[in-house]
């Protein structure tokens, strides 16, 4: 345990193996919006090891307390972390047992401080967060980064999702989506991310939470299209290459 | 309270089993200026006497605001309350700042009381000797809560503290029950006729005594002294008219009392 790795020199300090430097098992991109009863999040259930698609049954959103909703990408153990974390904090909301809760809000918050704070000491969770909630009929959907970034949209992505789900939610989105349209719009950013990005697999869940509570979806498969005439003869247009 | 061998200590039991240090903090609480606090569903009214020791000096503050949606009363030891308030004003920010939400009173209250209780059970410590009368908002609504020097907490409808506070808490059980409906108007009025309860015949002017409102949609404040005189004014020139009482059997001296200026329209203020 107290061996170095080797890839990191001789002169480097101990200190360094005490801080996260780069993540190992990754999640890749979160995708979610609201619609008219709350919030729809989907993300598919692959966990990466580089560029190996390694574990592919990850859940990478998951209920905290009764209003909010969690979904990460990044490093998938910081994930377990934080959920760690915000199980000590909705046991001891729970302990009081006084009529009053912590609403997506107040976890988003507190979630923000956390990143914040690790950033500052230079030991990050490598995890960018969407946090989804509904409480007494306000809807709220957020967004942390592995620095701290925050903000509150009407839709969010991380990573790759930023740049091609994001665009389409732009121009498709609207209020009071029904659940048939917001899970439609998800699946179309989706399909999109599983087509470009490499570290997506087939293999997804969408999760809903509404004021009566959490839903996540069994894992299922989107369809895919590969029928193009381009790749069924590929070299038509450079004969002889393959 | 007599002396006696047991109470040098606030680490030391009595053999019936009292702290009697700890009563002793709960006495300064008595001697202090009154503060009374009354809540309905949605509002919570703070009023103290506020009487400057001589006519140089100026008044001795007795109501802080610690946050939006949340203040306090105290009676006592002023020192300890400024310092407890400071406490509670720094615990409030703090979580205002993790959560950018409010915190819910009763848990301040707790926090509070817990940081009393701390005091009663270390010899190198003593008990604070204030009584805070904390009123504030949380999901459920509004809230009127009571922490002693013991380190005890107890939620009101409406509670009186201080010397002279038994004659605002009489006033106060014959009308409590109405309360929980009353209007932000009434509930002043209840609270400013409870302070001159207390003032055992001394006219009631808004140069002392203090008054604070809270309520949902309204943060905390303290009430100013023109406001407070033209709310005086207006239900004594009223002929301190009460809204009838559902069981009028009382024949206590204070509904005597009040019910003769009525008649005489604008005769002097009530004697005892």
């Amino acid at each position: 345990m107290d061996q170095k790795p080797f890839s990191q020199g001789l002169l480097s300090s101990e200190a360094d193996s005490q801080r996260t430097l780069y993540p190992y098992v990754t999640g890749t991109s979160v995708v979610a919006l609201k619609y008219k009863d709350g919030i729809l999040m989907a993300a598919d259930m692959g966990g990466s090891y580089g560029s190996t698609l390694r574990y592919k049954s990850v859940e990478r959103m998951k209920s905290i307390g009764k209003h909010s909703l969690l979904g990460a990408s990044g490093e998938l153990s910081d994930f377990q972390e934080i959920l760690r974390y915000l199980d000590e904090l909705i046991l001891y909301d729970n302990m009081w047992d006084d009529g009053n809760s912590l609403g997506p809000k107040e976890v988003h918050s507190y979630l923000t401080r956390v990143m914040y704070n690790r950033r500052n000491k230079f030991n990050p969770l490598w995890s960018s967060l969407v946090l989804g909630g509904v409480k007494n009929g306000e809807k709220y959907l957020g967004m942390v980064s592995m620095i701290g970034v925050h903000f509150e949209d009407n839709h969010v992505a991380t990573g790759f999702g930023n740049h091609l789900a994001r665009p389409i939610l732009r121009e498709e989105w609207h209020e009071n989506l029904s659940f048939e349209d917001g899970v439609k719009l998800l699946e179309k950013c989706m399909r999109v991310l599983l087509y470009r990005d490499r570290s997506a697999v087939n293999k997804l869940q969408i999760a809903k939470i509404t004021e009566e509570g959490v839903t996540v979806s069994q894992p299922y498969s989107l369809k895919t299209f590969w029928g193009f005439s381009a790749f069924s003869n590929p070299t038509v247009g450079a004969e002889g290459s393959w | 309270m007599f002396r006696n061998q047991y109470d040098t200590d606030v680490t030391t039991w009595s053999p019936a089993g009292r702290l009697f240090q700890v009563e002793y903090a709960m006495e300064a609480v008595k001697q202090g200026s009154a503060a009374i606090g009354l809540r309905s569903k949605t509002h919570v009214v703070l009023a103290c006497v506020n009487k400057a020791s001589s006519e140089l000096s100026s008044h001795q503050k007795k109501i802080f605001k610690v946050d939006d949606h949340i203040g306090v009363a105290i009676a006592g030891l002023t020192a300890d309350g400024r310092v407890l308030s400071r406490y509670m004003r720094n615990e409030c920010i703090n979580y205002s700042f993790t959560y950018e939400s409010p915190l819910p009173v009763g848990r301040l209250v707790v926090q509070l009381a817990d940081k009393a209780q701390v005091c009663t059970q270390r010899s190198w410590k003593r008990p604070y000797g204030v009584g805070l009368l904390v009123v504030g908002l949380d999901e459920l609504g509004a809230h009127l809560y009571y922490n002693c020097p013991s380190g005890n907490y107890f939620e009101y409808q409406a509670f009186a503290i201080g010397s002279r506070s038994q004659a605002a808490k009489t006033y106060l059980e014959r009308r409590f029950e109405n309360f929980t409906d009353s209007s932000r108007e009434d509930l002043i009025k209840d609270a400013l006729i409870s302070v001159r309860e207390t003032l055992q015949g001394e006219k009631l002017k808004s140069s002392i005594c203090t008054v604070a409102v809270v309520g949902i949609g309204e943060a905390f404040h303290i009430l100013d002294q023109e406001t407070v005189q033209q709310l005086i004014d207006a239900f004594e020139i009223v002929g301190e008219d009460e809204p009838p009482v559902p069981e009028v059997g009382d024949a206590e001296a204070d509904q005597g009392e009040a019910a003769a200026p009525a008649a005489e329209e604008g005769a002097a203020p009530m004697d005892i």
